[in-house]
């Protein structure tokens, strides 16, 4: 038997891995020194710690040890690139590519620099949430500076083809960064063969800790400047001030470390449990549709619309099942996801969606308690749905005059 | 957020749910909300002819745990209740006995425009039917 309620919820974050906290623990008991302290044993330790951490994060997206800039995680390292770029290289230009179903970390950094004189443009995505290289290329203009293109998207994991837009940004001369949040640990990343000069990551997404991440900034062709967000002691090359966080930095190390020797095994084993998962539902549930792409997304993401049923009256028929909904009845906006929207989702089934997230910890036999749990919930709410009564009664709800309130 | 057992237990044991005849000249149908809100309910009502008090009412959500406990908790409050005294029941009522926190008082609110719009569309459909004599 296993632990309720089930924990399906890995595009919000993973459990750290015990090897991980293994790793991790001498750094908060005998190695406690700081890794800047160059005159002592103790100090020496702990850059030890971090330069290994070093290297086992680079080598996960094929970089060098010396282009990653440890942070306190995605959200900073993401604001670091754009606003480090935007600052450094205003002279060049002032102009900012992105799509319109990024993270609000990357969302809302680029509307503060758009209200400190920037020019934004948020590109439009396919019903998969896709930004072509095609429409990336168009967008480019001689003032230019930055494209930051999610590697994958964390409520319908969608992947992005990285490699294509990387070669348009290089060709035309302009930074490319990726918020790589979801993808790190999840699928390949490499910097090399994708042309990404800045990448963002965190560890808690892949079963390290959290309060850490790192930038990747590139040094060579073309070496990446930045300017730096926090004044002190210069630390990361002065691109990130602050003592290190060693026990997070070295967990991260592991994580990262583990991530890529499992990899390609766990990829196979996160893709068959994501399709025993679509496909239970599937053969019990009419009218339960996917959201995103069908193939090139993450091997753990599975993002459905149960038409005729609230997102998050479904969560709460589901409660030995953690899972994200991406309709925000909580909110006193009532607005469903901006990416369900961005994906030209009718709303109501952007209010109808359930975002299952699988990850290291997960089983066969989880994925089959889930599976009667959701059909039994949503056959449930249908029955008290008086939009399932409509559709049953062959009435076209977009026809209906709604009297909104 | 934390749900309240009262919510928890309309949820789990909603009343009265289902449907009337929308035709039947002694049931009036009110359908408030709209799905791109996350909130639609229906709510019907059926009047005794002779007593002219809520014999019976069903309803139906599409929306939250909250809208569902209010619609819920709307068809009990208005059983054996004479119109006037239906058109009474105040949205902060349903608030305070299912204990809504604030982000939720808007499902407090559709579930009193739904008893109000099913009491009007009963009170339209008498005043435009045919008068029949009745033997």
């Amino acid at each position: 038997m296993f632990k309720l309620p089930v924990y399906m919820d890995n595009n919000s974050t993973t459990r750290t891995d015990p090897r991980v906290l293994e790793a991790m623990m001498p750094y908060f008991t005998e190695k406690f020194g700081n890794s800047a302290s160059r005159n002592h044993a103790y100090g020496w330790e702990t850059e030890e710690g971090v330069d290994l951490a070093r290297e086992q994060v680079a080598s996960i997206i094929n970089a060098s040890s010396k282009e990653i800039i440890f942070t306190s995680g995605a959200t900073e390292s993401n604001n670091l690139a754009i606003k480090g770029v935007a600052a450094m290289y205003k002279k060049k230009g002032n102009h900012i590519i992105t799509a319109s179903t990024e993270h609000k970390a990357v969302i809302d950094t680029c509307m503060r620099l758009e209200r400190d004189g920037c020019t934004v443009t948020f590109l439009p995505v396919d019903k998969y949430g896709i930004v072509s290289p095609q429409q990336v290329a168009d967008a480019i203009t001689d003032k230019t500076i930055i494209v930051s293109i999610m590697a994958a998207n964390n409520e319908i994991g969608t992947v992005h083809p990285m490699k294509e837009i990387g070669a348009i940004c290089k060709a035309k001369g302009v930074l490319f960064h990726t918020d790589a949040t979801q993808a790190v640990g999840k699928i390949p990343m490499d910097v090399e063969d994708m042309g990404i000069d800045l990448l963002s990551m965190t560890a808690h997404k892949m079963y390290g800790p959290k309060g850490v991440g790192a930038l990747y900034v590139r040094r060579k062709d073309p070496r990446v400047r930045l300017d730096a967000m926090l004044d002190g002691g210069g630390h990361e090359r002065g691109m990130r001030s602050g003592t290190l966080n060693v026990t997070g930095i070295v967990g991260m190390g592991m994580a990262a470390e583990i991530c890529r020797k499992e990899l390609h095994s766990e990829s196979e084993r996160l893709l068959k449990l994501r399709n025993r998962l679509h496909e239970g539902i599937n053969s019990k549930l009419e009218d339960a549709y996917l959201n995103g792409h069908p193939i090139h997304r993450l091997p753990g993401n599975l993002n459905i619309s149960f038409a005729f049923v609230e997102g998050e009256g479904l969560m709460m028929g589901i409660k030995d099942v953690a899972v994200s909904s991406g309709s925000a009845c909580t909110s006193a906006s009532l607005e469903p996801s901006y990416v369900l929207k961005a994906l030209g989702l009718g709303d109501e089934l952007a209010h109808s969606s359930i975002r299952f997230g699988l990850g290291r910890f997960n089983t066969e036999e989880e994925v089959d308690f889930v599976i009667n749990d959701v059909v039994r919930a949503v056959n449930h709410l249908r029955d008290m749905s008086p939009l399932y009564e409509m559709h049953r009664q062959g009435i076209d709800l977009k026809t209906v005059q709604w009297a909104a309130h | 957020m934390a749900y309240s057992t009262k919510v928890l237990e309309h949820y789990n044991n909603p009343r009265n749910v289902g449907s009337f005849d929308k035709d039947d000249p002694m049931v009036g149908t009110g359908i408030v909300g709209a799905p791109e809100c996350g909130d639609v309910m229906k709510l019907q009502i059926k009047v005794n002819p002779l007593t002219g008090l809520i014999e019976d009412a069903k309803f139906k959500t599409f929306g939250c745990g909250s809208a569902i406990a209010s619609s819920s908790l709307a068809t009990e409050w208005v059983k054996g209740k004479s119109l006037d005294a239906a058109l009474g029941i105040r949205n902060t009522e349903i608030v305070e006995e299912l204990a809504l926190p604030p982000v939720k008082v808007h499902c407090s609110v559709l579930a009193e425009d739904a008893i109000k719009a099913a009491i009007k569309n009963l009170q339209d459909k008498q005043a435009h039917a045919p008068q029949t004599v009745n033997s």
